[in-house]
């Protein structure tokens, strides 16, 4: 819809029939930082119709989240409006006294925060937290209260909600809290619901839960909700309209399905290209480098730097207006320039990095009965955290390990790399071929402690870190990170300095960061650091541990190329680990699927995600992973949410390992009572390498039937 | 101060500024902390610069002038031997500031040692040692020093020593807790895979990490052990009679209060003033680097 028309509509009649239960208008909010103002949000208009879903995406720092806070009449300190007004409900919240304030937020709008388990208050049972939003907001009594608690937990999907009301924030898992907080959310029966990021942070399948649970909320209740997050998945999902930003500036808007499909902003257009997808065999191209910039630093759009369209004129005052352009549909608003020109060109959706086919070396990595016990007692309720693992990585290979959180991926990891005992098992790390300098013989018995390693061996293996923002030491230099390793290779001095300047070339670093402290960087830049320090001892193993998982997409594309620039040129095998199945599916040779420590399936990621990305012969709880996967593209519904065909008993990990029989069999809703918990699974081969450990048989895995007609 | 340009601001906002000037930028923009930094450095200037700066010996005898009130030739007046009360208050501080100094360095460096290999170690050892540094700290302080003092004579060696028994359980604590939250972090796992000696990791990943705290406690014992130091002199176990001392002046004047008030009021004003100082700079410092003012110990 027409923004301005709206706007206008509701001045002049204000009894319209479809008055816009959100209306931000001209907004424009600004920081104070030292005596500069910094604008965060410029010229920020946007109509939020009841019962409509609303997207804001872009990445971090492009203002999303402080819209977000300015819909409910937030700003964080410090910063102010400078123009506009926010509307809910035709009231300026940033002209209401306190109590009309308190009032607009338990009625009308009402926000999930990010993060839920810092959210809620670690010292107060859930119940007394939603109690009190029913008790002041809605003026219920205790009992009154403690009712509507029971029946709002359960709207929310959460088991036994009675029981649920006297727990603590810390006995919930990652996914119950969120359908607290959301159902905090709901308590005061409003009007808007304005999520941030509902869904970061969580498992895949947990992901699905809640974002069918929202268009469920959404259908039954009538509510609108701004949905603020940078999972274009999630997005496409779930949203009406969509609204991309780019440095604190809306940069097109309009219907979530057309964005995707004919994307008219460059920067969409980008977004889209650097999201990996399970449907493509192949890393996502990405988008040109640069991270952006603040509003009203440069003149003219700010995409310009790193757009492949922009021109002379783009990079001149005036700021590119954010309007209905030439050949876009009525509804769709865009501020870039050459729209036209952009809209006729493909869509680089379509294109991925090529995978070349790739020879591997010989085996670099073997482990056989790998188990690690954390517990300190036999318990006859559970088994060893990870068990019976057998695992090979070749050198130039990428093998995967996949599965939820608590699936065990990050304690193999930290084993092969010396920081666990394991309790049984060989772990054996062979030699490097071709002559190497340094000539290392024999092999590497990696069940040792890493202070115990022979110096040659330690270096040869090397762990790159989830979050770039703890891997490296704030108080110390880049290059003093990235020069340390070295010390395996007996390099000091000039030596190796020389070195480290090697590898910063290597991970697209300038060697001028070398005397830059880590909080100078930004998060891609941080992460190349990290890599580049596991890179500069010269390993022949990577332990990469959910690398991209916490980056920007944009950020995450360019990281996962150069991953797979390095493994060709250095002839690396990788560990990799991660959560994300496009991303496994982009990089990975082989994928080994992990649940509660348990490996349920191997093979190559064809074998297991199947030509389509859909999968074709799998474990059940492979299926459920892929089946929770969201693929960017409006009408590729993540099929778990379909509530005709549950495959699971819940949509939330276990956390301990059952003693005997399949790890999986509790949520398992193909189990075979009195032999899935009886019997350890059985190997089933479809093909040769793809394994699948499972009592069912392959024709009962197999569905590649069914699956060609939903993908 | 403010030479650093990311290529990025929109990706770096959310980073912490530079710290290290940031800290010093701080410390310098709060008056508070300001206040405390400068009455800590007047104190030192006048330990260090006495002999220049005092008008009088401290030690010089004058019974004709014994009990005078001030005056335009002895500023603060003379006690009841006739000793220039303004010198000894200049002189006064010397013992007493060259004992916490000593002993704040020492208990709050084997501590932070100590304190890191807690957190880093773990286990065993660390359970060891903290079952040890419960049995010290129930333990008053005060106490602990005066038997000490009593048995062992009360030389500067060993206050210092029996000083640094006594605080260093406390600091162990306040750096094991701060150690701790950096321990489980990523580049210390690094550190740990790359198989580091300990002591190094401790150096060069922890160390920096935890510097504001150690800062802190060290303002905040030297404090303390002035505090303490000048406490032994006035219950007459600190220094022996001719030396200057606060506390021994406090002491040695207190009967004389109604008739020179000045001989007792000018020592206590000058401990004041520098325990004020030196909590006013530990707090600021504590503030500039974020961290809470952790009280306790004694």
């Amino acid at each position: 819809m027409d923004l301005a028309k709206t706007t206008t509509g509701l001045q002049v009649s204000g009894i319209e029939v479809e008055a816009p239960v959100a209306l931000v208008e001209k907004l424009r909010v600004s920081y104070r930082a030292g005596k500069r103002l910094i604008p965060v949000l410029v010229d920020v208009d946007l109509t939020v119709a009841p019962g409509e879903t609303v997207a804001v995406v872009g990445e971090s720092g492009c203002g999303k989240s402080t819209l977000a806070g300015a819909l409910v009449g937030h700003l964080r300190a410090g910063s102010r409006i400078a123009q506009g007004r926010v509307l809910i409900d035709g009231q300026d919240l940033f002209r209401s006294s306190g109590a009309q304030l308190r009032r607009i937020r338990s009625g009308t709008v009402a926000f999930v925060p990010q993060n839920a388990g810092h959210a809620l208050t670690p010292s107060m049972r859930v119940g007394d937290q939603i109690g009190e939003v029913l008790r002041f907001g809605r003026g219920m009594d205790k009992a009154a209260a403690r009712a509507e608690a029971i029946r709002l937990f359960g709207l929310v999907r959460l088991p036994t909600p009675d029981q649920l009301l006297t727990r603590y924030p810390h006995q919930l898992s990652g996914g119950q809290l969120q359908r607290v907080a959301i159902a905090i959310g709901i308590a005061g029966a409003p009007r808007l619901l304005v999520m941030d990021e509902p869904t970061t942070g969580l498992d895949v399948v947990t992901q699905a839960g809640i974002l069918a649970l929202l268009a469920d909320l959404r259908d039954t209740l009538g509510l609108a909700i701004v949905l603020v997050s940078h999972d274009l998945g999630a997005v496409a999902r779930l949203c009406d309209r969509m609204l991309v930003m780019y440095s604190g500036r809306v940069v097109e808007a309009g219907p979530t399905a057309e964005l995707f499909t004919a994307p008219a902003h460059p920067y969409t257009r980008g977004l889209l290209a650097s999201v990996p997808r399970i449907t493509a065999p192949g890393l996502p191209v990405g988008m040109t480098g640069g991270s952006p910039i603040g509003p009203g630093t440069m003149p003219g759009c700010a995409f310009a730097p790193r757009c492949p369209f922009a021109q002379q004129a783009c990079t001149h005052d005036p700021v590119p207006e954010l309007t209905n352009r030439p050949t876009l549909t009525d509804s769709r608003v865009s501020a870039c320039l050459r729209t036209e020109h952009v809209l006729a060109q493909p869509v680089w959706t379509a294109q991925v990095r090529p995978r070349v086919p790739r020879e591997f070396g010989p085996v670099l990595l073997s482990v056989t009965g790998l188990q690690v016990d954390y517990r300190s007692k036999p318990d006859a309720a559970s088994g060893p955290t990870v068990d019976g693992i057998d695992l090979e990585v070749r050198q130039g290979e990428v093998v995967a390990l996949v599965g939820e959180s608590g699936s065990g991926k990050s304690t193999i990891a930290w084993t092969l790399a010396g920081l666990r005992r394991p309790t049984a098992g060989e772990l054996t790390l062979h030699p490097r071929t071709a002559g190497e300098a340094g000539g290392t013989a024999g092999t590497a018995d990696l069940t040792l402690p890493a202070a115990k390693r022979a110096p040659q061996w330690r270096r040869q293996i090397q762990l790159v870190f989830q979050n770039a923002d703890t891997s490296l030491n704030p108080r110390r230099t880049v290059g003093d990170a990235v020069a340390r390793p070295l010390r395996l290779l007996g390099l000091r001095g000039r030596e190796a300095r020389v070195r480290r300047d090697e590898v910063f070339a290597d991970v697209g670093l300038p060697t001028s960061f070398a005397d830059r402290l880590p909080a100078q960087l930004s998060g891609g830049q941080r992460q190349r650091a990290g890599i580049a320090r596991a890179l500069a001892a010269d390993p022949a193993l990577l332990l990469a541990d959910e690398v991209v998982s916490a980056l920007d997409v944009s950020v995450q594309a360019s990281v996962l190329g150069l991953l797979d620039d390095l493994r060709t040129e250095h002839q690396l095998g990788y560990l990799f680990i991660g959560h994300d199945l496009a991303v496994v599916r982009g990089l990975a040779d082989r994928v080994v699927v992990l649940y509660l420590g348990r490996i349920c399936e191997e093979g190559t990621v064809d074998d297991v995600f199947g030509a389509q990305g859909a999968g074709e012969v799998n474990h059940p709880y492979t299926r459920l992973l892929l089946d929770s996967v969201m693929d960017p593209m409006p009408g590729a519904v993540a099929r778990i949410a379909d509530a005709s065909a549950p495959r699971t008993k819940a949509d939330e990990p276990e956390s301990a390992p059952p003693p005997v029989g399949c790890a999986f069999y509790r949520r398992c809703e193909q189990r075979i009572e009195g032999v899935c918990n009886t019997q350890a699974p059985p190997v089933r081969q479809p093909v040769d390498g793809h394994r699948i450990r499972c009592h069912l048989p392959l024709t009962d895995l197999d569905r590649s039937d069914e699956l060609v007609e939903v993908r | 101060m403010s030479g650093i340009t990311t290529g990025s601001p929109g990706d770096t906002a959310k980073g912490d500024a530079p710290r290290g000037s940031g800290t010093l930028r701080s410390l310098l923009g709060s008056p508070i902390a300001m206040t405390g930094v400068i009455l800590v450095l007047l104190h030192v200037v006048m330990a260090v610069a006495a002999p220049w700066l005092a008008p009088y010996s401290p030690i010089a005898t004058s019974p004709l002038d014994a009990i005078v009130n001030p005056s335009s030739s002895h500023w603060l007046g003379t006690d009841q031997l006739g000793r220039d009360v303004l010198s000894r208050v200049i002189y006064g501080g010397r013992n007493a500031m060259l004992i916490s100094v000593v002993a704040a360095v020492l208990s709050v460096g084997i501590g932070t040692a100590l304190g890191m290999a807690a957190a880093y170690f773990r286990g065993w050892f660390d359970e060891i040692l903290m079952r040890i540094l419960d049995a010290v700290l129930s333990v008053p302080a005060i106490l602990a020093l005066l038997v000490v003092v009593s048995v062992l004579g009360a030389g500067a060696p060993v206050i210092v020593l029996a000083a640094t028994v006594v605080y260093c359980p406390a600091v162990i604590r306040v750096i094991r807790a701060g150690a701790q939250s950096v321990v489980g972090l990523d580049y210390v796992t690094a550190a740990r895979a790359r198989g580091e000696n300990p002591w190094a990791t401790m150096v060069r990943e922890i160390l920096p990490n935890v510097l504001d705290v150690v800062l802190v406690e060290f303002a905040m014992r030297a404090s303390w052990i002035v505090l303490l130091v000048s406490s032994l002199s006035f219950l007459g176990f600190g220094a022996n009679p001719p030396t200057p001392d606060w506390g021994l002046m406090v002491s040695e004047s207190r009967s004389l209060l109604t008739v020179t008030p000045w001989a007792a009021v000018g020592p206590i004003i000058a401990l004041a003033t520098l325990i004020v100082g030196l909590n006013l700079a530990a707090d600021g410092l504590a503030k500039a680097r974020g961290i809470d003012r952790i009280t306790g110990g004694a």
